[in-house]
């Protein structure tokens, strides 16, 4: 079994330490840092999930992720999610296979219906119609990423007669994926479409996710496609000890949960809730390598899964304290994963 | 003793399974029901919800004592009136702007008593809709547990909303009756306990601050 472990951001506003926000600009130039570091502690993959948000403020991740390319050799770069329903299949095809021929073949694409919706009245996309804007731009970048000419026809975008979509890619399509958030009808589209499946666990129990494990190979089978990997995506913080990465994290995701629970129907965290979110059961890996090692190993055997995305980072947290995460999450927690599910 | 209701949920996306498992745990039988063809949604059944019988929506509610409305509040449009009349209606639906969007049909009063309008024949109970997907079947407990927690159960209608109190007891929370369905409106996206998951006496007071601001 080939597991692969990568890291995922959404341009999270660093601080500086004394509560005051960096810029959006210093930002994200912080996460080409990150992402070049990614690849110096051995990680295998880095990922920049699209968002719009002064706390977020990463709408065009593929940008960033082409500066990390130019700076990097080996580490797979690929969205994290890119909101598919507010943007156009087409354009994110060739910004993607863009990407490919800068990397030299390392791009991926994780699409997603998007569960912050900012980018719906942003581009002028009615959340109404939520479900028919995936379901068609979905099918049509299953089509795209084959690589032939495309004919498509549907009612949220142009129709494709034949057409040719440049750039091609060099070696066949490249990996990409659904992120799924806990609905088994999307478990079955990606099935459906060909995606591998991205299972984006935030909150409860990261145990009551192996059904859709089950339920996407039976669905592979059903619809007659070969065995394609499920991962999984968590938030998380690492730090040396416990106490640490707990101390750091818990203002930030306190703070940030707070600010989108009315929009996102979160409750609002408590010390308490946050104990059990960071402990054996929660879907919070946050902790000292070995705390959040064993976390990783245990979910992935139970998801029956073979890769793992720890979303790092929160709005506020320095950009020193996202690198300390980096280079543990890379030379201690993905080696000692590795041991413990050899 | 007579046999358990028959519930039907309609809905197989993020709630619809969840509700539909702690109803088959509670040794309810269930059926479930998607867009369509019960074909399409097999598998679900079988591996998210097993124990639950897939069924187009029409049988699933033509045999059911319970039906329990769990789809976006969008597709609601698209449920047939007339084949939920008589029945005793469970509405777990939100009306969640900033999440669904605007629906011109619900901008103008309370989300269950426009669902309660137009189902004119059944018997609505708004339940079941304000713990989120995630934690629902995390925190049931038993009763008696020390750490249960509340939800709020709104009806006209007494004897449904005892049903559904009974309900949602053996699902696993401490059932809070509200007085009316217009009192259900505490339970909406932006009331007080919308999204939070309270104790029995933090619920109460939750929902007694709310109506004292609002007097």
């Amino acid at each position: 079994m080939t597991y692969t472990f990568g890291l995922d951001t959404f341009g999270d506003r660093n601080g500086d330490g004394d509560g005051v926000p960096l810029s959006h600009a210093q930002t994200i130039r912080n996460v080409v840092e990150e992402g070049v570091f990614a690849e110096q502690v051995g990680l295998d993959f880095f990922g920049i999930g699209e968002h719009h948000t002064d706390f977020f403020p990463m709408p065009a991740g593929d940008l960033v992720l082409a500066a990390i390319a130019a700076r990097t050799q080996k580490i797979r770069l690929g969205s994290a999610v890119t909101v598919l329903s507010s943007d156009d299949p087409v354009r994110v095809f060739q910004r993607y296979s863009t990407l490919d021929a800068i990397s030299g073949g390392r791009a991926e694409v994780i699409i997603g219906r998007g569960s912050s919706t900012e980018s719906f009245p942003l581009f002028g996309y009615d959340l109404a119609d939520y479900e028919e804007l995936f379901e068609e731009k979905s099918a049509l970048f299953a089509e795209l990423l084959k690589g032939g000419p495309v004919t498509w026809a549907g009612k949220t975008r142009a129709s494709l007669l034949n057409q040719d979509v440049v750039p091609h890619t060099e070696s066949g399509p490249f990996p990409a994926w659904i992120g799924v958030g806990g609905n088994p009808e999307s478990v079955v589209r990606a099935a459906r479409l060909g995606f591998s499946l991205m299972l984006a666990i935030i909150g409860g129990r990261p145990a009551r996710f192996a059904a859709y494990s089950q339920l996407f190979r039976r669905a592979l089978d059903k619809f007659g496609r070969p065995e394609l990997p499920v991962g999984v995506h968590s938030p998380g913080h690492v730090a040396a000890t416990d106490e640490q990465a707990k101390a750091e994290f818990w203002p930030r995701w306190r703070d940030l949960v707070t600010l989108v629970a009315d929009e996102r129907g979160f409750a609002i965290p408590t010390e308490e809730s946050f104990d059990w979110d960071t402990g054996p059961d929660g879907s919070l890996y946050v902790g000292s390598p070995e705390t959040v090692a064993r976390k990783i190993a245990a979910n992935l055997r139970v998801l029956q899964a073979t890769r793992f995305d720890l979303k790092y980072g929160m709005p506020g947290l320095t950009h020193d304290q996202l690198m300390t995460n980096i280079e543990l999450y890379g030379t201690q927690v993905v080696p000692r994963v590795r041991e413990l599910i050899a | 003793m007579a046999p358990p209701p028959r519930v039907a949920v309609l809905g197989a996306g993020h709630v619809g399974p969840v509700i539909a498992r702690l109803a088959l745990g509670a040794g309810y039988p269930v059926a479930i029901a998607g867009r369509g063809d019960p074909a399409d949604i097999a598998l679900i059944a079988e591996l998210v919800i097993p124990g639950a019988r897939p069924q187009w929506a029409a049988d699933a509610v033509a045999d059911a004592d319970i039906v329990v409305l769990a789809i976006p509040l969008r597709r609601f449009a698209e449920v047939d009136p007339g084949l939920l009349s008589g029945r005793l209606v469970v509405d777990a639906m939100n009306y969640w702007p900033a999440s669904d969007g605007v629906l011109d049909a619900f901008e103008q009063g309370a989300s269950s008593e426009i669902v309660a309008r137009r189902l004119a024949g059944a018997a609505v109970v708004k339940a079941l809709n304000h713990i989120g997907y995630h934690e629902l079947e995390d925190r049931a407990r038993p009763p008696g547990a020390k750490d249960r927690r509340a939800a709020g159960i709104a009806g006209d209608d007494p004897a449904a909303v005892a049903a559904i109190a009974d309900m949602v007891d053996r699902l696993g929370y401490d059932p809070v009756r509200l007085e009316s369905l217009r009192a259900g409106r505490v339970l909406q996206p932006g009331g007080p306990v919308f999204g939070a998951v309270l104790s029995r006496a933090e619920f109460e007071l939750a929902v007694r601050e709310e109506a004292r601001s609002l007097a």
